[in-house]
Order: structure tokens, then sequence, then C-alpha cells
């Protein structure tokens, strides 16, 4: 078993109208052993980014704290909070200085991007362990159950989603995949991320 | 202790003197305005810097000299002091912008190229074996954080922003004549003008397209900042900032 797959756990994130989301499961394993089930993979960035971060806990956890401190250094250097395509290329440059020594994690992101004009327009990305960028107009997927959830997604997401019809999809794509993924589930976690407001929602799934 | 030579406080090594000077800033701040004037302004829609291409010889092929360097897309900088000096800045800076975008994926905002410079110019007033910098420098840029913006840097490493400032032999006279012509609502071609107008002031010789040089920043419409980002576009992006050419240079010259 790759060393990736070791403690499980799934991340999706997903565009909408004018809104992102981005849920995860909530289990930490060692192998097939469950060894907790709040363990959270996702992080705030700025108030409109959020990050997740799926593979080996131990570098979710370092990766965590490194984004932390390379963002609060930006952000009193510039005076100003990063933007998400900014902070993509930040993740991006990060994993791949451990081209040969990486980080066992694949980041999902997920945040609204400023618009010259002053608007908001949904930005979601992801990566893979060396830093390598995936964009995507709908959904991004990592994790032990990501080809589960890639599936689920493709059919049922859908264009320009407000926030509570994305809610419910993305929610539905996280519990349904999980569900056929003996490393991922024991609940999960919900990011809705609006211009106004960020909501949370913890969601119990089949908690076996 | 501060006498033209400098006293016994004028080493190699930057040494507070009693009085609390270092003199060898002092000295580096001579060799600037002994050098040829640079100015620059800002304008409501752009940004120009300018300065007087002098050479000591009419043999010189002064075709190649290069005082106004682009850093990055939306970056430029006039000098005013030693040329090789400011040739190691040039090159540092333009290191320091690249670094930057392999980071990021974007150029630095003036600000924080700004920044990097003056540490840069701050460092040699502190480290052994080395000297300040013997230039002060007019830092001109775009970015969407703060729009246009006119820094200069001194050789202490110090930094300001400007709507309009000179540096140089004539920066005293040069500035006086900004003052008065300055307004807050002039346009960038009025900006040329007026750029031009205050060289003309102190200039030794004959201006020609040969003997000045001018950069511009222009403001992008949002129309244009729109389609430069969003998304996960990885072409060129549309430069703010850029050197007249000498046939422009002649038709400024010629109004």
């Amino acid at each position: 078993m790759s060393i990736m797959d070791h403690n499980g756990g799934s991340v999706v994130a997903m565009a909408g109208k004018d809104c992102v989301a981005i849920a995860s499961d909530l289990r930490l394993g060692a192998g097939a052993m469950t060894v907790a089930m709040n363990f959270e993979k996702i992080f705030p960035v700025t108030d409109r980014i959020y990050l997740g971060l799926t593979g080996l806990a131990t570098d979710i956890t370092t990766l965590r704290d490194r984004f932390r401190y390379l963002v609060n250094m930006f952000t009193i250097k510039e005076s100003r909070s990063i933007e998400p395509s900014t902070f993509a290329h930040l993740v991006s440059s990060t994993l791949y200085s451990r081209r040969f020594g990486p980080y066992f994690t694949e980041p999902v992101l997920a945040g609204l991007e400023r618009t010259p004009s002053g608007g908001f327009k949904p930005y979601i990305a992801g990566a893979d362990l060396i830093g390598c960028l995936n964009f995507a107009e709908d959904f991004i997927v990592a994790g032990t159950a990501s080809d589960k959830l890639f599936g689920v997604a493709e059919g049922l997401w859908e264009p320009d989603l407000g926030p509570e019809d994305l809610f419910e999809t993305i929610s539905q794509t996280l519990l349904n995949s999980v569900d056929r993924d003996a490393y991922s589930g024991w609940g999960a976690i919900v990011y809705i991320i609006t211009p106004e407001k960020v909501i949370t929602r913890t969601l119990k799934g089949r908690m076996d | 202790m501060a006498t033209a030579d400098g006293g016994a406080y004028s080493y190699s090594l930057t040494v507070f003197s009693p009085s609390g000077k270092l003199v060898q800033i002092e000295h580096a701040l001579a060799a600037v305005s002994q050098g040829t004037t640079s100015l620059g302004i800002k304008a409501s829609n752009g940004i120009v810097i300018a300065t007087e291409k002098k050479s000591s010889s009419i043999l010189i092929d002064d075709s190649m000299i290069e005082k106004v360097a682009v850093i990055c897309p939306n970056i430029g900088i006039v000098y005013s002091g030693m040329g090789p000096d400011f040739r190691i800045l040039v090159t540092k800076a333009r290191k320091s912008a690249q670094a930057y975008w392999k980071i990021y994926g974007e150029y630095p905002p003036t600000r924080v190229l700004t920044q990097e410079i003056a540490t840069v110019m701050q460092q040699a007033t502190q480290s052994g074996g080395v000297r300040p910098y013997g230039v002060s420098l007019l830092v001109a840029g775009f970015d969407v954080n703060r729009g246009p913006t006119l820094y200069q840097v001194d050789p202490s490493g110090s930094f300001w922003a400007w709507k309009a400032s000179a540096i140089g032999k004539n920066m005293t006279n040069a500035k006086t004549f900004l003052e008065k012509r300055y307004n807050d609502d002039i346009s960038l071609e009025d900006a040329i003008h007026t750029a031009l107008l205050t060289l003309k002031e102190g200039f030794e010789g004959q201006m020609t397209e040969k003997t000045i040089e001018i950069g511009v920043v222009t403001v992008p419409t949002i129309a244009e900042l729109e389609e430069g980002k969003v998304g996960g576009t990885t072409g060129r992006v549309k430069p703010t900032f850029r050197k007249l050419t000498e046939e422009e240079v002649r038709d400024y010259l010629a109004l």
C-alpha cells in the first residue's frame, strides 16, 4: 500500500455561482485501523481561501503550519491578503522545492478571487504531491476515495449552483463516495465560501 | 568632524562619527548629486521617468548607454550617480523579480521590489569590505493593489513614495520647478512634457532623442486587467512599463 493511503482521507472542492465549496471526511487511520474520527484536513488560509490536504497525516500538519507561516509573512510584507491564484502558485512552488523528497500530500484549494472590477470569481485548484497544478471550472478531488469522488461528482455537479444547492451537491458527492472507500469516512465537514460569509457544517455519515 | 574629506571617519567601513553621521553615506550622496539629473512624475493615468544621457566625448557610441532599465513587465527604474553600481543593482533587481515570479506566478508589486532593492543598498552600509552604492534610484511601476507608484531609493537604503521627484545634479532646482508645475490630475502626456521641460532647465548642450531617455508606466483599463488575470492562464502578461523609442522621444521634443 502506498504511503499516500496509509492514513486515509479524502477532500473534494466544487465551484458554484459566486461561491465555492470544499469538504472532507474526518477519519484518521493507520492502515485499516481507525485511530480518530475528528481529524480535520481543511484549513482556512484567508477569510476567502480554504486549503484541503490529503495524504500522509504528519505531512498534512507540517504543511498546514508551513503555509500558515508563509501566508502570514506574505500578508505582513505586502500588507494585503493573498489571492487564491497567488496562493495556488505558492503551494505549487513549496511542494516542488521538495521535488526529490516530497511531502506525501495532494492539496486541494477553494477560494474566491477578487476580479479587477471589484467582484469575486470562484477559484478551485488541486495539485499532485510535487506541486503540478490542476485548475478546474467544476470540481477537484483528492485522497483515497478520489476515484469514487470523480465518478459521483461527474454525475451530480452542474454549473451555476447557489450556496445551498452546492452544499447539497458536495455533501452527497462526498458521503456517497466515502461509503465505498474503507479508508475514508467517519463523518464529514463542509465549508461553503460566499463573498459575504463562510458556512461551516459537520455531517454524520455511516459511522462504521 | 564632518570635514570636506570626511576626516578620521572616512574609512571604507561605514562607521558612525561622534555627531551620529555616517560619513560614507554622505559621500555616496555627494556622488549622486554629481550624477546627471533624473526625474519622475506620477500622472493620473501613468508615470513618466526621464533622465539626461550625457557622454563625455562625442566619440562614444551613445546608442548602447542604457540609463532607464526595465526590471520586469510592470516595473522600470532610472538612476543618478555611478553607472557601474546601477548595473549591479539592475541585475539584482531583475533576479529578485524573477525569483518572486517563480514562487507566486506573478511579478512583484512595485513596493515589494523597491523594498528588496532598498535592502540590498542598506546591506552595503553595514557589511564589511564594501562601500555604499553610489546611486539614487527612481522606481516606477504598476500593480493591481496600489496602482501606479513612484519610489525613490537612496544610498542609505531609505525609500519614499513620491508624486514627483528629481535626483542628481540639478535636483534642488528641478524639484522646485516640479513643485510649481505639479497638480494631482495631470495627464501622462502633460507629465511627459513637464518632465522634458524640467530637464531642459539645467540641461547642458542640445536636448535630442540621443541625449534623453524616457520610460513610462501606462495604467491598464479594467478590461485589460480582467483579460490578463483570473484563471490558469500561462501566457505572458502585457507590459505596463516600457521605454520610449528614439522616434517617440523625438516626437515629444518636437512639440
